[in-house]
Parts: structure tokens; C-alpha cells; sequence
């Protein structure tokens, strides 16, 4: 099984969120980087399947070369081959074309990408990139089990879950419950060593018309301050919900 | 040219998010200069969308027809094309969520997700969307003859709008998808956290699964679902199902109630988009008293039981 992990590299959960350029660009400075939390959960299940089920994982990233190091803690956490498609993600069509073009390219049987990145919460990218290449497509997975050329997903849908019998090649929109959080693995010294060793491939990207153009950032109103209530004045919680916020 | 939505039902009965929608494109609608024109499977009261500015239903009846992302796709691409739609408004729950991007992929749309009023402008079309888990707003204008826009739950609210509805039948060509339902497990008595006015939401204060009690009281006497923080979930107290925040779910609700909770980033932008917040913490540090509209400095498990008398001899007095 060739299995393909899409990798977005996104800002750390506990980044301070910034812009420049007139409110257009985020604010790199003093950000650090991860591996996008919903990609890492479906890393480490492509991970198991290399190990336990023999198959072979690529991962794959759309973006300028400051996102190799994540590219490279992917191949330091056991990934065999990286490609980065060099250039800097437009919209969630242009990395869904760039996607299903690699996808094309590497015949892969099983394509992982995350529910959405953090940064930009678009959420879109996997269906689109499900429908460019005709692959089945289950969103918000969190169980997957492959044996042959049938796979059996769970899907995520509100109040409850859903188990779906489908077969590949099969995109996923991945996310916590493929694995657990305490699946995830920290590179060691080895793998880092032989990360350097692993290809890294950049490929250029293909042409493709645009389907949106990215505007300015603002941030919300800063929040006023908290009205603290008495604990032992329970009744005027209660007064103030239903009166001043409304909401009983 | 009119506007399209998908408005979801669940039993033959449409769900917030429905009228939500049809608020939302009849908004946009107006600014068009169009109509709204809804497609249903499978719902009782077809016509009731049209309180909500729905001009005309295009309504499947189909009994065998149960939520397939492929196939629901295919069903909104051919409305659209029937109804010559610019613009498709979708919701934001797991199902709308899962057949937008396929819906992009086919009618080679641009597509804005998290939208959260309405639009800028129509010419260009430019929307604001949530970013960065909350932390910012960003602009993003559609450039291509058909436009999908996500809007967020909550967001936008319901504004009534009566134009008394046209219902006809509507039978699309069904696309086969290649996926099958095993099961589905549902809790059918719970709230969901995505449907939900109130949530009421535990963390580590609570010290273990055990006493999980206080918050499933205070949750039924509030109608609410209930929720939790990610070292709840991660140490397997709670199902992942409950985890809110910037990995597990996101949480739109009027009312957000977090019990013992000290409100780590991650958690709070998650939340950030409930109206009223409010936190019951023995910390007065705790981050999460700079999110909150109310607090209380308390111990959870002397607060809580009170508050549920107390809640409970409010709702039977009003």
C-alpha cells in the first residue's frame, strides 16, 4: 500500500497571532512551527501501517522552502520520501490541484490529510482534492483499517459516529482518534540522523486559474473585563444570565 | 440565479442550522437581488423554510435516500445548474462540511469556509471568514462564476422573513457513491455540542470521571450538551467526542459554562465564539477569567450543586 500524507506547516497552538503588509500577512516573527496537530494524528496512523501492514509513506507539503524542517520531522518520525510542491499556498483549490497532481504522479492507494489546518481553517482541501483525482472520500475520520484494497472508515458526525465500508484508493480528512494523542511520536536522535539522509524532493507546481483572492486580517474587539460573582450569591448568576446576557 | 442552499433535516425535521442557512442566503439574496431557493430530503414541513426568506423547496422525497457525501453533492449540483445558482450556502456541520469541498471540486468553485456575516460586497464577492481558531478575521473575495460559502454556526443567528414558500418535487439523477454505511451510532437523547444553545463544559478541576455527575446535572436542567478540555479527554475520562478547543471541536453556543477549567489558549479559541462565557474556577489566576463574560471563584464541587437547585427552582418559576 502507497499511502500519502499531506502535511500542512502551521504556526504552534500557543502562537501569538500577528499580521504585516497592511493586515495581509501573518507574522512570522518569533513564531515557531509544527506539523499540523490533525496531519500528525494521520502521520503516526500511516506510520502503523507501514510497520504492521508493510506499506510505504510519503508525505507531502505545498509551500516555499521554509517549511522543509517540518517536512523533515516528518521523515525523522519514519515518513520514507518528502516532496514539497514549491510555492506559497494560494487558496484551498490551489493546494487541492497541487495535491492531486503528486497524488497522480505517485499512484498512491490510501492519500491522509488532516480535517483542517489550524491556521486557516479552511477544511476543504481533502474533498476537493477527493473529487480532482475520483477517489472515495470520508471527512472527519477517526478510525481506519485497511485489508486489500477494502477499508473500513469511522466518521466523526455530530452527536455521534459513523462506520463506513469503502475501498481505495480513499482520501481522508483525518483527525484525534485515528490515534491517540499519546500515540504521537517525538522524533529520536536516529531518525533525525537518518532524516537527512531521506529524499526530499521539490517539484514545481502546476498552473491553475484562481478561485479566490485573500484579503485583509483584522482581530477581534479585545474582550471586556469579567464581572466576578460571589459564590455564595448564586441567584445573581442567575439574574444576570437571564437578564443582562439573556441566555436562560 | 438564485441563491441555493442545502437545508438539513434530521427525522423529517429541519435543524437550526437550516434556518440559519436560509437566513444567511437570504441576505445575500437580497444584496443579489434574487431569491433563495432551498433543496430538502425528505422533510415533514418543507414550507416552514419559507419563514426564513426560502422562496422555493425543491423537495426530494426519498425514503431509501439517506446522507451520502457523494451523492448529496451530485443532488446540489444538479439544483444548482436546474436553478442557474451563483452562490450555494452550506452550513457548518460534519455532514455539510464533508460534501462542501467535493461540491467545490465538481462545480470548480471557490469556496469559503468559517463565514461569519454577510458578505462585504457582492461585486466583487467578498466575505469574512474566521481564521487562526478565532484569533482573526480575514477577508476573502470568490473570483469564479459559482460561489460556496460555509457559514459558521451561530454566527449569524435566525432573522425571520416570511415569503410563503413554493414546494415542488424534485427528482435528480441519484450519483451512486461507492462508500457504504455499516452503522451509525448515535446517542439520540443527547444535545449535541454542534446543535447546542447551551454547553456546560469540564476540566481537570473536576479530579476524575467519577464525579462527571455535576456536570451532567447542570447540563439537563440547562437543555445543554456537555463537553470537555483536552487533558480530560486525553487521559480518558471523557470520549474524545467531547473535547472542545482548537484540535477537538469547535464551539459556537449562546451559553458556554466551564467548570474547573483554567482555559489554556488552544481552549479558549475554540470556545471564543460562544456569546456569554462563564467560568467556575478556585483559581482567581485561572486565563480563562480573561475570557469570561461572568465568574465565580469557587470550588466546582460546592458551586455546582447549588447552582443546579437553584437553575432548577429559576426554570420552574419561569
Amino acid at each position: 500500500m502507497k499511502i500519502l500524507v499531506c502535511i500542512s506547516h502551521v504556526p504552534d497552538t500557543t502562537s501569538k497571532i500577528n499580521f504585516t503588509e497592511n493586515d495581509t500577512q501573518f507574522d512570522t516573527n518569533g513564531v515557531s512551527f509544527i506539523i499540523n496537530p490533525n496531519d500528525e494524528f494521520g502521520l503516526t496512523r500511516a506510520m502503523w501501517f507501514k510497520e504492521k501492514q508493510g506499506a510505504s509513506v510519503d508525505v507531502v507539503n505545498v509551500g516555499d522552502a521554509s517549511t522543509e524542517p517540518t517536512l523533515r520531522k516528518c521523515l525523522a518520525i519514519g515518513a520514507d520520501n518528502a516532496i514539497r510542491v514549491n510555492a506559497v499556498p494560494t487558496d484551498s483549490f490551489f493546494v487541492a490541484s497541487q495535491l492531486a497532481e503528486v497524488a497522480k504522479n505517485g499512484g498512491y492507494d490510501l492519500i491522509i490529510a488532516g480535517r483542517e489546518s489550524i491556521d486557516y481553517n479552511g477544511g476543504v482541501v481533502q474533498g476537493i482534492l477527493a473529487e480532482l483525482i475520483g477517489a472515495n472520500f470520508v471527512n472527519t475520520c477517526v478510525g481506519l483499517e485497511v485489508e486489500g484494497s477494502e477499508a473500513t472508515a469511522i466518521r466523526e458526525i455530530d452527536g455521534g459516529k459513523e462506520t463506513l465500508k469503502t475501498s481505495l484508493p480513499l482520501v481522508i480528512g483525518g483527525q484525534k482518534g485515528l490515534v491517540e494523542e499519546s500515540d504521537l511520536r517525538i522524533p529520536n536522535m536516529r531518525g533525525i540522523m537518518m532524516a537527512r539522509k531521506k529524499p526530499l524532493n521539490v517539484v514545481e507546481p502546476v498552473g491553475d486559474e484562481a478561485h479566490s483572492e485573500a484579503g485583509s486580517f483584522s482581530k477581534p474587539e479585545p474582550k471586556g473585563s469579567v464581572t466576578l460573582v460571589d459564590a455564595g450569591d448564586l441567584d445573581k448568576l442567575i439574574d444576570l444570565l437571564h437578564k443582562e446576557a439573556k441566555v436562560i | 440565479m438564485s441563491v441555493l442552499i442545502y437545508a438539513e433535516s434530521e427525522n423529517g425535521v429541519f435543524k437550526k442550522a437550516a434556518f440559519e442557512v436560509a437566513s444567511y442566503a437570504k441576505g445575500v439574496a437580497d444584496a443579489l437581488g434574487t431569491s433563495v431557493t432551498a433543496v430538502t430530503v425528505n422533510a415533514n414541513e418543507a414550507g416552514e423554510l419559507g419563514k426564513y426568506g426560502v422562496q422555493k423547496v425543491l423537495n426530494i422525497s426519498n425514503d431509501g435516500l439517506t446522507f451520502k457525501a457523494k451523492t448529496y453533492a451530485s443532488i446540489l449540483v444538479e439544483a444548482s445548474k436546474q436553478e442557474g445558482s451563483q452562490v450555494i450556502v452550506l452550513s457548518s456541520s460534519a455532514d455539510s462540511k464533508y460534501l462542501g469541498g467535493l461540491l467545490a471540486g465538481q462545480l470548480k468553485a471557490g469556496i469559503a469556509s468559517n463565514v461569519v456575516k454577510l458578505p462585504v460586497s457582492t461585486s466583487p464577492f467578498t466575505v469574512e471568514r474566521t481564521a487562526f481558531t478565532n484569533k482573526a478575521f480575514q477577508q476573502t473575495t470568490l473570483t469564479t462564476d459559482t460561489k460556496i460559502v460555509h457559514v459558521s454556526s451561530n454566527a449569524f443567528g435566525l432573522h425571520e422573513s416570511e415569503v410563503g414558500a413554493e414546494v415542488v418535487d424534485f427528482s435528480p439523477a441519484l450519483a451512486t457513491d461507492s462508500i457504504e454505511i455499516a452503522s451509525i451510532d448515535k446517542a439520540t437523547d443527547k444535545v449535541t455540542i454542534a446543535d447546542a444553545e447551551v454547553v456546560v463544559s469540564g476540566g481537570r478541576g473536576l479530579k476524575g470521571p467519577e464525579n462527571w455527575n455535576l456536570i451532567e446535572d447542570l447540563a439537563d436542567v440547562l437543555g445543554a450538551a456537555t463537553a470537555c478540555s483536552k487533558p480530560v479527554s486525553d487521559m480518558g475520562w471523557r470520549p474524545h467526542d467531547e473535547h472542545v478547543g482548537q484540535t477537538g471541536k469547535p464551539v459556537a453556543s449562546n451559553l458556554y459554562i466551564a467548570i474547573g477549567i483554567s482555559g489554556a489558549i488552544q481552549h479558549l479559541a475554540g470556545v471564543s465564539a460562544s456569546k456569554t462565557k462563564v467560568v467556575i474556577n478556585t483559581d482567581p489566576e485561572a486565563p480563562f477569567f480573561k475570557a469570561a463574560d461572568y465568574g465565580i471563584v469557587g470550588d466546582a464541587f460546592e458551586v455546582v450543586p447549588v447552582l443546579i437547585e437553584k437553575l432548577k427552582a429559576f426554570k420552574s418559576s419561569n
